[in-house]
């Protein structure tokens, strides 16, 4: 337990909250946005805000994968899942999420859908290796992280000559979310969210490395401090992050050298590569069509591609009005902003998909709501 | 999905399945995304599957800077920041 427990001391995040205070210009305004849901989580359970003097805010960003799946690719995994034959296995926190006409893939598989949880890629494969009468497809979503275990149960299927297992592809694309957040009008020219440096992902950056942030870093001087998902990784970023503003400096630091190198995992890249190509555009919940910012199977693997074999359309979908995931995923808005944040909208009962996972903003608001001050911003 | 911590190699099986152990509890992970893994190794998972080994040389460092920080957590700030940078 030593490289999990050591990196949650005590005194330690004490002392660093003293070397961020003392280190702050107190005349200037220090927002940054964490990436990843993993440290929104983290943020919250260890109360990092309040450790933090005021002029340091972090603003959540839109790196919860079950978050930012837009609810129409959402409608066809359970239209996928109604099809006679069909058995649809899908991370467990997507089950939960809400889609159109208050459906979820819950409430589809009450309704007689064979819908089954998988902790990961490997449990689908093997549930079609074993049930060979039933079309196996694995709802496949996540960012760089969960790719790469995707790609590997495609290849594996086709070793094994697996003709009743395909995958309804959603992995996205986090160098595209984040140029989308740097791009955003409410960051470019309204000047509504600012965002002066990143707290980069800890497990993307373990597969991609830390060389893909460098063109932004330098293209729009923003800084960027990779960091693990301990409160001592994200306390040393942090501190990290105001010493580069200082500085007026903004390059790419890797505080998590332990799991990130430069160049990332070169075998997980490479099987990606093999099995995806970029999709022209995609659509994110709360951030519209992104160009290149999903993956999809090339043709060479079309036999394994769920929305090929099963001719999946989506359509249009509105968002539930009172829900303000689109806002919060993009920063603008915190959790508290929701008006039904905690009353109508629980963890039992989301309304939004930021209330399902751990990772979503919501979500960790509200299951650490007593760290958390009544109202950000 | 992505709240994940470092888990130890306790065996490699076949087709990359290793028993992996963390806190006394045992599980199942596959090492097909990671090239050279070793029992012993400790390896970071997501999602069932090891996407990077731990570099346990970098683990200490930051373990020992830390360890330094909360050690001279009464000193003035200046001592430690001179540390840091
Ligand atoms: S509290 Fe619920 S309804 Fe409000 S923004 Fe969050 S998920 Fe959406």
């Amino acid at each position: 337990m030593r490289y999990i427990n050591g990196f949650r001391d005590g005194r330690a995040a004490t002392a660093l909250s003293r070397l961020i205070a003392a280190a702050v210009e107190p005349e200037r305004d220090y927002h940054l946005m964490e990436f990843c849901g993993g440290h929104t989580h983290a943020i919250s359970r260890y109360g990092i805000q309040d450790l933090l003097p005021p002029n340091v805010r972090l603003v959540h960003g839109p790196g919860c994968p079950v978050c930012v799946l837009a609810t129409p690719r959402l409608d066809g995994a359970i239209e996928l899942a109604r099809r006679p034959g069909v058995t649809l296995v899908s991370y467990g926190d997507m089950l939960r999420v809400p889609a159109s006409r208050r459906l979820s893939l819950l409430k589809a598989r009450a309704g007689g859908a064979d819908v089954r949880m998988a902790y990961s890629a490997a449990e689908a494969l093997a549930i079609a290796t074993a049930e060979p009468r039933r079309q196996v497809v694995f709802f496949a979503i996540g960012f760089e992280t969960t790719a790469p275990a995707t790609a590997h149960v495609i290849l594996e299927a086709r070793r094994r000559g697996l003709g009743n297992f395909s995958v309804y592809c959603n992995h996205v694309l986090t160098p595209a979310a984040i140029l989308s957040i740097l791009d955003a009008p409410e960051v470019r020219d309204l000047g509504r969210v600012r965002v002066d440096g990143f707290i980069g992902p800890s497990h993307v950056s373990a597969v991609i490395g830390s060389r893909p942030y460098e063109y932004f870093a330098e293209e729009y001087r923003r800084p960027v401090v990779i960091a693990g998902f301990e409160p001592l990784d994200v306390m040393l970023a942090i501190r990290m992050l105001v010493e580069q503003l200082n500085q007026g400096r903004a390059c790419v630091e890797n505080e998590f050298t332990r799991g990130v190198v430069r160049d990332g995992n070169r075998k997980a890249q490479q099987l990606v590569a093999e099995v995806f190509e970029m999709r022209p555009s995609f659509e994110w919940r709360g951030l519209g069509q992104l160009p290149y910012s999903g993956l999809r199977l090339k043709s060479a693997y079309a036999d394994f591609d769920a929305e090929r074999r099963f001719d999946v359309r989506t359509r249009p979908a509105p968002e539930n009005k009172a829900c303000q995931c689109p806002a919060i995923i993009r920063g603008v808005k915190n959790p508290t902003d929701c008006p039904i944040f905690g009353t109508v909208c629980t963890p039992r009962n989301p309304i939004g998909s930021c209330m399902v996972s751990a990772e979503g903003a919501c979500a960790a608001y509200y299951k650490y709501r007593r760290r958390v001050p009544a109202k950000a911003g | 999905m992505c709240l994940a911590i470092p888990v130890r190699v306790l065996s490699i099986g076949v087709d990359d399945w290793a028993e992996v152990e963390i806190g006394g509890v045992h599980s199942r992970v596959s090492l097909a995304l990671i090239d050279g893994a070793a029992v012993g190794d400790y390896v970071i998972v997501h999602a069932g599957f090891a996407i990077n080994r731990l570099d346990l040389e970098e683990a200490e460092k930051s373990l020992a800077l830390f360890d330094e920080i909360a050690r001279r957590l009464g000193e003035p700030a200046d001592a430690l920041h001179q540390r840091l940078s």
